[in-house]
């Protein structure tokens, strides 16, 4: 601890003489959590802002929320593994022979939503309510550089398993973990298309010929590692996918070695030596794609690139490029320790001077308006909903570029629409988020029927909203809230430009 | 109430937010406007699959498990010409190559031969391939080059976000066209909205995309019916895309300020089983096949002075994969559709699928430059002059070519 106190000095004055005013206060959960509440600042305040950031990077040190503890512990399907995921809840299996019929499959199917539905909840109360806000921030920032869809094919089985396995436990890993962790995570192998992925020529159930596919080769290099100006080439991405070739998932006759279902086969992989970013890369069976997932982990073009995305994410849409550069020297020099790396970030005069200057996500506005407005959701539809109208839908994006976090993304006429309606929403009481959630057999019906349920609530109080807001809020936006009328003083709070920005 | 009155009423109720855009002129707009629909399918469409050349053997070689059946055969391609055939999922769309109103450029895309989805849309979508650092996008730049006065529903991106393609200086609008696009919001209320205005009254981009986000809602939301919301657990369809286009018609019917539309469907990226004369891209194609019919029939008249543009990032690669998937590529057809497009016929050099022809011996070369195709649409449909063109497209000037010929 004395070490990181002795790294973060410098950014803030020190402690013990420190005084944090709201407006820093406010700022810094804006950033390292998802928004501020009356209690947060109040933290804040009372240790400093070193400390604060210290406290957060260490997630491990701060006692959990003990009612959002026994929230989660509610969420069954997030404790599985992969293989008894698809046990429990994948397509039916013939038995003896005799196929299930179709209705037997939809109901199947149907059941499994229930998995979607609880990493969905889960995902969205912890941001609420989790003390350990950068935590949770990360696992956002992480889940879409490697992004994986729900909507694919079997990832509705494990999409919540990718979250708790693959990227949860190495958030503040180090990169090349993180990396092989997702690598090897069947989400990750199905969406990228590398379970078939095989050696030209080898046979597949029914004798089929088998092929390479480049899917996941190219995906984990421009996206996940190198990025797109990373310095490969179409040769790469094919000595890449033989690599992988057999880097697979058991199927349902094959014996996976463990409960996460991932199944080296070596009968299709592609046994030839490889030349890969100029080097040669020799037999090996399954250890050739760790050597080359390793090689990519600790290229300066991967540093580079992860150390850009952080500083947009935490700085600014086009982040100072001295900064990413001083980032991707600690990546280098650290090995890709991302607690390193974000010591060095949230220490910088440039994330400093650039508090209150980024656009706010969907996801963040919405989770940041439940924050401030200090109602306690029980029910998180009507948050995912809103999450979807935007064009955010939770584990919904298609594409494995995962969803951005810049302004020219999301700033849009309609989306201001729909964010002022959504304040309005809330403020006037009438998003059924205080309600208990469905039973779980309602939840299994699809999205609109759990919506729209229950009564209104009563209407946020503005005098709270006014008081945490008010050391970020504009002139005019004061002048205006004090001129209307008192009911719609939350709501302006909330719908507010100066909320829509951290 | 008409549509029309009430719209009069709400644009009057929202007179403080419209007020912003009360250009002298803007209201009485040309009858009639020309328009262009861009619809992009991202993900890359497997262009071989959609416009076939049936009549090469070398296009079954390399597809034993994926290619579409010689017309003729049972769920065979329907044939356009005596070389190339439409995939039967777009057997919707046939009426219109039959009435000569679509016609495809094959073998075309952005001259950056990047296989990053991307990077590759990035360059559709702001003008310049091989360049990234671009902030507008060309459409926002071709609002500019037409002529004024020009208003935030001028240009109108479906969807709850703005793409890049219409990014800009000039005022657009973007909105789902969902079936719960017509619901009004608690802001449309005048006393709520006015308040708002009020907070968003800076011309900053928050207070622009706010009075954009007005004129759209009293605009066109307001245009549009109230539909009946889907029967409670009911299935979505499968694919909203014929759906939206009706509404899309109904948008364009009611009102002539809109002159361009930007539309983006996904899921095109298959690797994987797409698929031959059926599966996975045969039931992403039918409905879009289906949706341009919807539009062509629901516009009417003013289908006469449409052109619609479907275009996607890259082509996938000739050979399938070990999959029964395809790989990205390079070529790709651009299909256009509309009243006066010289259709019924392909355009552009066709390269073959000899292997010497092909694009780092895998991929349908390219031989059109997407660049001109769009040139030839926004000249001799929007009337732009080559100088303006010249904004849209920097430092690309198109040669000439039978795309001269693309449009009555």
């Amino acid at each position: 601890m004395t070490l990181l106190f002795g790294m973060l000095s410098g950014a803030f004055p020190a402690a013990a003489a420190e005084r944090v005013s709201d407006k820093q206060a406010i700022q810094i959960l804006d950033r390292l959590g998802f928004g501020p509440t009356a209690a947060d600042v109040a933290h804040v305040k009372a240790v400093g802002i070193d400390r604060y950031i210290a406290e957060q990077l260490d997630p491990a040190s701060i006692a959990e929320n003990p009612e959002l503890t026994a929230r989660l512990d509610a969420f069954g399907t997030l404790k599985l593994s992969p293989v008894q995921l698809f046990v429990e809840y994948g397509p039916l299996r013939p038995v003896n022979g005799v196929k299930p019929s179709p209705d037997e499959q939809k109901a199947r199917r149907q059941r499994a939503r229930i998995i979607l539905q609880q990493a969905q909840d889960a995902r969205v109360l912890r941001a609420l309510d989790s003390r350990r806000q950068l935590q949770e921030v990360m696992v956002d920032f992480w889940f879409n550089h490697f992004n994986v869809f729900a909507g694919k094919g079997l990832d509705h089985l494990w999409i919540g398993a990718f979250e708790e396995q693959a990227i949860r436990p190495y958030a503040f890993g180090h990169f090349g973990d993180l990396l092989r962790a997702t690598a090897r995570h069947p989400a990750m192998i199905f969406y990228l298309d590398n379970a078939q992925n095989s050696a030209p020529g080898s046979k597949g159930p029914g004798g089929r010929d088998l092929g390479l596919n480049e899917n996941y080769a190219r995906e984990v290099m421009e996206l996940h590692t190198l990025g797109a100006d990373g310095g490969y080439s179409q040769d790469d991405v094919i000595a890449l996918a033989r690599i992988l070739t057999g880097w697979g998932l058991a199927r349902p006759n094959q014996k996976p070695p463990d409960g996460t279902g991932f199944l080296f086969d070596a009968s299709r992989h592609d046994i030839a030596p490889k030349h890969f970013l100029g080097r040669d890369i020799a037999p090996a069976g399954e250890a050739e794609a760790v050597e080359a997932l390793d090689l990519l982990a600790r290229s300066p073009a991967t540093a580079h690139h992860i150390a850009f995305e952080l500083a947009r994410y935490f700085v600014a849409d086009q982040p100072p490029p001295a900064l990413v550069d001083k980032l991707a020297a600690r990546y280098l020099a650290t090995d890709g320790d991302i607690r390193a790396i974000l010591q060095t970030l949230f220490a910088s005069g440039e994330f400093r001077a650039s508090l209150g200057g980024k656009y706010k996500t969907p996801y963040r506005y919405l989770l940041s308006a439940e924050r401030a407005a200090g109602v306690t959701v029980k029910n998180p539809r009507p948050l995912l909903n809103a999450m979807a109208r935007l064009g955010q839908p939770l584990y919904g994006c298609q594409t494995p570029d995962g969803y951005q976090d810049t302004a020219d993304k999301w700033l849009s006429p309609d989306a201001t629409m729909i964010r002022a309606g959504f304040a309005v929403a809330l403020a006037n009481g009438n998003l059924p988020v205080g309600d208990d959630p469905a039973p779980a057999e309602m939840m299994a019906q699809p999205v609109a029927a759990a919506i729209g349920r229950g009564g209104k609530r009563e209407p946020v109080e503005a005098a709270p909203v006014e008081r945490l807001l008010g050391p970020v809020l504009s002139a005019n936006t004061k002048t205006v809230v004090a001129e209307a009328p008192p009911a719609q003083r939350a709501a302006l709070l909330l719908g507010s430009p100066d909320f829509m920005r951290r | 109430m008409t549509d029309l009155n009430r719209r009069d009423v709400l644009s009057l109720a929202a007179a403080g937010a419209t007020l912003a855009f009360a250009a002298p002129g803007w209201a009485a707009a040309p009858a009639a406007p020309k328009r262009l629909v861009v619809v992009m399918l991202r993900g890359a469409v497997d262009g071989l699959n959609v416009v076939v050349p049936y009549a090469e053997d070398a296009y079954y070689e390399a597809r034993p498990t994926i290619a579409v059946p010689r017309p003729g055969a049972e769920d065979g391609a329907l044939a356009l010409d005596d070389h190339f055939g439409l995939h039967p999922a777009l057997a919707a769309a046939m009426p219109l190559w039959r009435d000569k109103q679509l016609a495809f450029v094959h073998a075309a895309r952005p001259p950056d031969p990047t296989r990053s989805h991307f990077d590759a849309q990035l360059f559709v979508e702001n003008g310049t391939p091989g360049k990234h650092g671009t902030a507008d996008g060309w459409m926002n730049r071709l609002l500019a080059a037409l002529q004024g006065p020009h208003g935030p529903t001028e240009a109108v991106a479906i969807g709850p976000v703005l793409p890049q393609i219409l990014h800009g200086k000039l005022a657009v609008s973007n909105l789902p066209l969902g079936p719960a696009a017509a619901k009004p919001l608690a802001i449309d209320k005048p006393e709520v909205g006015g308040l708002f205005d009020r907070l968003y009254s800076a011309n900053d981009p928050l207070g622009r995309a706010w009075r954009e986000g007005r004129a759209a809602r009293t605009e066109l939301v307001a245009g549009l019916p109230q539909e009946e919301p889907p029967p409670e657990g009911g299935a979505a369809p499968a694919n909203a895309f014929p759906a939206q286009a009706g509404r899309l018609a109904h948008l364009l019917t009611h009102d002539d300020r809109i002159r361009l539309v930007f539309a983006s469907l996904g899921g095109w990226d298959t690797h994987v089983r797409q698929g031959n004369q059926t599966g996975q891209l045969a039931d992403r194609l039918r409905p879009l096949g289906e949706g341009l019919a919807t539009l062509a029939q629901g516009l009417g008249p003013a289908w006469n002075d449409t052109v619609v543009v479907v275009i996607s990032e890259f082509g996938r690669t000739v050979r399938e994969n070990g999959d029964g998937g395809t790989d990205h590529g390079h070529g790709n057809a651009i299909w256009l559709a509309g009243g006066k497009v010289n259709g019924g016929r392909i355009y552009g050099e066709w390269p073959g699928l000899a292997t010497a022809r092909l694009y780092e011996g895998r991929d349908l070369a390219v031989t059109t430059d997407y660049r001109a195709v769009l040139a030839a649409v926004t000249g001799r449909h929007l009337g732009l002059s080559d100088r303006s063109l010249a904004q849209l497209f920097p430092g690309f000037s198109p040669a000439r070519s039978d795309l001269d010929k693309l449009l009555a």
